[in-house]
């Protein structure tokens, strides 16, 4: 792929929210591709992808790109490997840039590793850190393996250099509504039926209440929880401090929980200001996804389950007892304070 | 289709237990390795969870199971076992330098294609999410796409309907249909189910199935000549706080006192 010209510049494939606004995973990789690019003195671009999109093309220019390009088509609206992948194909083979940066996202995991193998050159998926190399000037790109145990730092001399990144990794830059900013439609010949995959339809389990990825509270119970009535329990806590339930792996294999719960390395990625983790054991998979969190409370009757080693504060005991006790008094501790 | 059913191929990576204590894996900055001591070698979970959808599919509509492992050192007892629940047939590419740093997602999926690519006929292959060790999720498509076939990625149920494949791919919130067409790609996620266990008689038919052993070389893959990525630097995360153990007399009053020192320190 490397025939002619220099690839420079860092491209942010960008996702928009079914409200209409560009996500805050967007927002975040914005931020930090700005920073990439920042750091090698090049430019930062975007590729917005789907249908209306006006408004999303301009929040993105406000957001520090140069360049927005964008394929605004009906048949893009929902995300279609088929479409998705020659669009991306030719403009990152016409726009030749360095980096290309995407969301850890159904559509990123998907997209990324399409792209990278059509073209011949390397991803890294799931990165929890994006720098520049300062001696090679390549991308350094940092993910969890091993479940989380370690974290392995990749490299390559093969351009574009391709990641996806997790929430939360990188921080949203103040828009600027007077930046300066192109938009660059790219013509698509968008046909859904030649497609070889063919999207029926999308199925959403909304839930109620507080989004788990968005709550300052998360209360996640594991295992050790028993069944589905204990999960009510600490609905109850939840919601006394606005926050929304999690759960280790298990509860949802064993449908004591919706899956959309799970909280770790195939769950969701969640920082709360505080999280409290109940009768779970603290696997590296499930930390993974939960200690970036401001405070965690562990409850725990095994005193040498691995998740005391990542909070701050610990109650060991039967968690029906503690939680109980600690329900009560919060009731008393908030009606106190109204 | 060749026959009656499908012939379907399932890609099993062998990892070190995912789900073995944390003390047994040790973080070796200066070689730039993980290693494991103690734990057994296991078929990476998600890789079991394809495996459990082919046998789904093959009790439903026939056909032939395929087990295709790459790697050094493959364990004798984990393919077995994997062979047990009611696969066909087994193929091995065994190279000493296909390890973790041997390798990378695109030298792997080379090698798995051109594997595949050599076997009598597939109609679906089926491939873990993403492996326990690498946590990549890369293979699985690029298998497809140096087979030419189209792909469909996180896979929560497959089934047949008439020439094409349904898939519900998970997501986040929910999940959305998919469908494709034969032959074809699917990456399997946990949602599928858990692989089931084999019967001890299933054990005897899959110790007498011949096993097929290829080499990168007479698969004509160039490993090192495929791999666009190079692992640079590993490091423990740091993630260990000083956690205050919160007391009572009963475990109820430590769940109060709890309350109050998380008011007592500004976090509620
Ligand atoms: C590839 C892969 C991906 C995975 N992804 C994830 C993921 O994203 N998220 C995730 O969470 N897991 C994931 N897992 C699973 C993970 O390895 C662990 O198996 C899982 O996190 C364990 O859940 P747990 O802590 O609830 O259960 P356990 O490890 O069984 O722990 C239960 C805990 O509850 C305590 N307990 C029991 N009863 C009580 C009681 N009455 N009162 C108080 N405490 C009690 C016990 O002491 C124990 O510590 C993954 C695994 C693999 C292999």
């Amino acid at each position: 792929m490397t025939s002619s010209g220099e690839h420079t510049g860092v491209l942010v494939f960008a996702e928009c929210s079914s409200g209409g606004n560009v996500t805050r995973l967007t927002r975040e990789i914005m931020g930090l591709g700005g920073e990439l690019a920042d750091l090698l003195g090049e430019d930062l671009s975007a590729a917005l992808i789907g249908s209306g999109l006006q408004e999303p093309g301009r929040e993105l220019v406000a957001l520090g790109a140069g360049r927005v390009y964008v394929a605004d088509d009906p048949e893009l609206s929902t995300y279609n490997p088929g479409l998705y992948v020659p669009v991306m194909r030719d403009l990152i083979g016409d726009a030749r840039p360095g980096i290309v940066v995407f969301g850890h996202t159904p559509a990123g995991q998907d997209l990324a590793p399409r792209l990278a193998f059509e073209m011949g050159t390397a991803l890294t998926t799931d990165c929890v850190k994006l720098d520049i190399d300062a001696q090679s000037r390549r991308l350094l790109a940092t993910k969890p393996v091993y479940g989380g145990v370690g974290l392995g730092s990749y490299r390559s001399d093969k351009s574009p250099q391709m990641a996806t990144v997790r929430p939360r990794v990188g921080r949203e830059r103040e828009p600027d509504p007077a930046a300066a900013g192109e938009q660059v439609m790219l013509s698509v010949d968008a046909d859904a039926t030649g497609a070889a995959l063919r999207h029926v339809r999308t199925v959403g389990e909304e839930a109620e209440g507080v989004r788990l990825e968005d709550a300052p509270v998360v209360v996640s119970g594991g295992r050790g929880i028993g069944g589905p009535e204990g999960f009510e329990k600490l609905e109850a806590v939840a919601g006394l401090l606005g926050g929304a339930v999690g759960a280790s792996r298990p509860p949802c294999d064993l449908g004591w929980m919706p899956s959309t719960g799970q909280v770790g390395i195939t769950g969701k990625n969640v920082a709360p200001d505080l999280y409290v983790a109940v009768a779970l054991s603290g696997s590296s998979q499930h930390l993974s996804g939960m200690t970036d969190s401001g405070k965690i409370v562990a409850v725990n009757n095994d005193p040498d389950a691995t998740i005391f080693t990542v909070a701050d504060y610990g109650v060991v005991g039967e968690w029906s007892e503690v939680v109980g006790g600690f329900t009560e008094a919060l009731r008393g501790l908030l009606s106190e304070r109204e | 289709m060749s026959q009656v059913g499908l012939d379907i191929v399932v890609c099993v990576k062998q990892v070190p237990d995912p789900e073995g204590p944390s003390s047994s894996f040790t973080v070796d900055e200066e070689n730039v390795r993980v290693v494991t001591s103690g734990i057994p070698p296991v078929v990476s979970p998600f890789d079991e969870n394809a495996l459990e959808a082919a046998l789904r599919l093959k009790k439903a509509g026939g056909g032939r199971i395929t087990l295709l492992s790459a790697g050094t050192k493959i364990s004798n007892p984990v393919m077995l076992k994997a062979l047990a629940t009611g696969a066909d047939n087994l193929v091995l590419v065994q190279d000493g330098s296909l390890d973790y740093s041997g390798t990378d997602s695109r030298s792997t999926a080379a090698l798995l294609a051109a594997a595949i690519g050599r076997m009598d006929a597939y109609d679906l292959v089926l491939t873990g999410r993403q492996a326990a060790d690498t946590n990549a999720g890369q293979v699985g498509v690029g298998i497809a796409g140096f087979l030419g076939i189209p792909a469909i990625t996180f896979a929560g149920k497959i089934d047949i309907a008439g020439d094409k494949v349904v898939v519900e791919r998970v997501l986040p919130d929910g999940y959305e249909v998919v469908e494709g067409p034969l032959p074809l790609l699917v990456t399997v996620s946990h949602e599928v189910g858990d692989l089931r266990y084999p019967h001890i008689a299933e054990i005897k038919r899959a110790k007498e199935i011949p096993v097929a052993r290829w080499t990168a070389e007479e698969l004509g893959v160039d490993v090192k000549g495929e791999k666009v990525t190079e692992l640079v630097g590993i490091s423990a995360p740091r993630i260990s706080r000083r956690c205050e153990l919160v007391e009572g007399d009963t475990q109820r009053e430590a769940g109060e006192n709890l309350a109050r020192a998380l008011r007592r320190d500004g976090v509620l």
